[in-house]
Parts: structure tokens; sequence; C-alpha cells
């Protein structure tokens, strides 16, 4: 399956850098032909993929950088990988924040929104590598 | 940067304050702190039955949901009361994913909220 380079870009750990990217990566992807359904769900796991590089894998360190690839086939599987400089994680340290005790805690939801909205969302070993997929409609 | 301007239309139907989202995408950090400031002000103006109705609300982030919860924690110390209204199919899949429709007081429309209020 042919898959194309849609977005291959680094920027500073700024949150309206952040955003930019993610805007231009969705216009590119509307521009495809991208389902509404599936960008909606896309533009989500970007906003929540894309943050938590920028705030907790880089801590918002101007001197840190963030590293988008992001491909989409012909056939619409879409894929990206989010790399930040920061010391990583491991994502089984994060709270289920669906557990009663956790359920009023203001943060640790974007890894669950992630899985519910992507196919597959999983980090690198180091936890500072991020590689979403999904197959979308192309209309 | 997000627009200070206000995001919400206000509405006040006899004791309980109706905010209406303005946005349709509730995703980016500026315009989630915004929001969320200009919510918590309506607490901080001593309102104590607000409804927030998300009819023109299209997408949510999880950024979003802790200021929803910091919201409901504010009202609930306040001794006020909140309820939620008019969330579309694919923004309440976010609320029953995450377990929030659990947390939150969600009625399907602003007649059903209002009622019994």
């Amino acid at each position: 399956m042919p898959e194309t380079s849609i977005f291959n870009t680094s920027f500073t750990s700024d949150l309206d850098e952040s955003a930019r990217v993610q805007n231009e990566i969705v216009a590119e992807l509307e521009q495809r032909g991208v389902s509404m359904g599936d960008l909606a769900d896309l533009h989500l796991a970007l906003e929540e993929g894309l943050a938590n590089a920028v705030k907790h894998g880089n801590k918002l360190d101007s001197s840190k950088q963030v590293h988008v690839e992001c491909e989409l086939s012909e056939a619409g599987f879409f894929s990206i990988v989010i790399q930040d400089e920061g010391e990583g994680f491991d994502p089984n340290d994060v709270p289920d924040c669906t557990l009663p005790e956790n359920l009023d805690k203001p943060s640790g939801r974007g890894l669950m929104l992630m899985r519910a909205f992507m196919d597959d969302i999983r980090y690198n070993d180091v936890g500072n590598q991020l590689t979403i997929t999904k197959t979308c409609t192309i209309e | 940067m997000a627009s200070q301007a206000t995001r919400f239309d206000i509405q006040t139907v006899e004791d309980c304050t109706v905010a209406c989202f303005l946005d349709s995408r509730i995703l980016d950090e500026a315009t989630i702190q915004v929001v969320g400031d200009q919510m918590y002000r309506l607490v901080d103006s001593g309102l104590l039955k607000i409804i927030l109705d998300f009819s023109n609300v299209e997408h949510l982030s999880s950024a979003a949901l802790g200021k929803l919860i910091n919201m409901k924690k504010k009202v609930d110390a306040a001794g006020g009361k909140l309820r939620m209204c008019s969330i579309r199919p694919e923004l309440k899949k976010i609320f029953d994913v995450t377990k929030l429709s659990k947390l939150f007081d969600i009625q399907k429309n602003q007649a059903k909220a209002l009622k019994g209020f």
C-alpha cells in the first residue's frame, strides 16, 4: 500500500506552535478527502498527542523540539509519529481516571481518548515517541 | 491567541443560568483557558444554578474535560448545582469513554435540564 508523507516537521515546545502544526495537518487531511467523521477523531488525537509531547514530554522547555512525521495512504491508512526530547514515561503508570476514586481528577484522560478514537496508539520503550494509526474513509 | 470575547450566550430562566457554549471546537489550550476562566466567573459571581448547554460544541479535548471537572468542584463548593445538556452523540462518546457521564448530571435538552432544577 503506497503511503505518502504529508507532513514532516519539527517545532519548538510551544502550545501555539503545536496548534499551528495541528491545524496544518488537519487542513492537509481534509484536502486529501478524509471524511468529516474521521477528521474530527484525528483532530482530537492530534491535539492530545501533540499537547502531551509539548507539556508533559518536553515540559514546555522552548530549547526542546517536537518532531512529527505524518503519512496517509491513498486507501486512507493514516499514521503519525510524534517524538519529544523529554525523558519519556511509562503509559502504564498513568492512573485509570475511570475508577471511582479518580473520576474527579482534572487530568490524565488524553491517552484514553486517543485509544478510544484511534485504531492503535503505542509508545516506544523510552516513552518519548508516540505512534498513532487509524484507517480513514476517503471521500 | 484565543479571543477574550465572550464564549457563552448567557440566559437567565427563573433562578437558573443557562450558559450556551459558542465555540464548536474547544480543543486548543488558549481557547480552553478563556472558556474555563469565563465559566468559573459564573460561579464567582454568585450564580448557584448553572446549566451548560453544548448545542454548538462538536469537539472537546481532555484539557477541556479538566475545566468541566473543576467547574463542578467550584459549583459544589459554593453549594450550587450544575447540569449539562444538548450534548451531541459524537461528543457524548467522550463523556461515556471517560465515564464522566457518571460524574456529571447530563440532560437531553435544555427543557429537561430546567425541569425540577
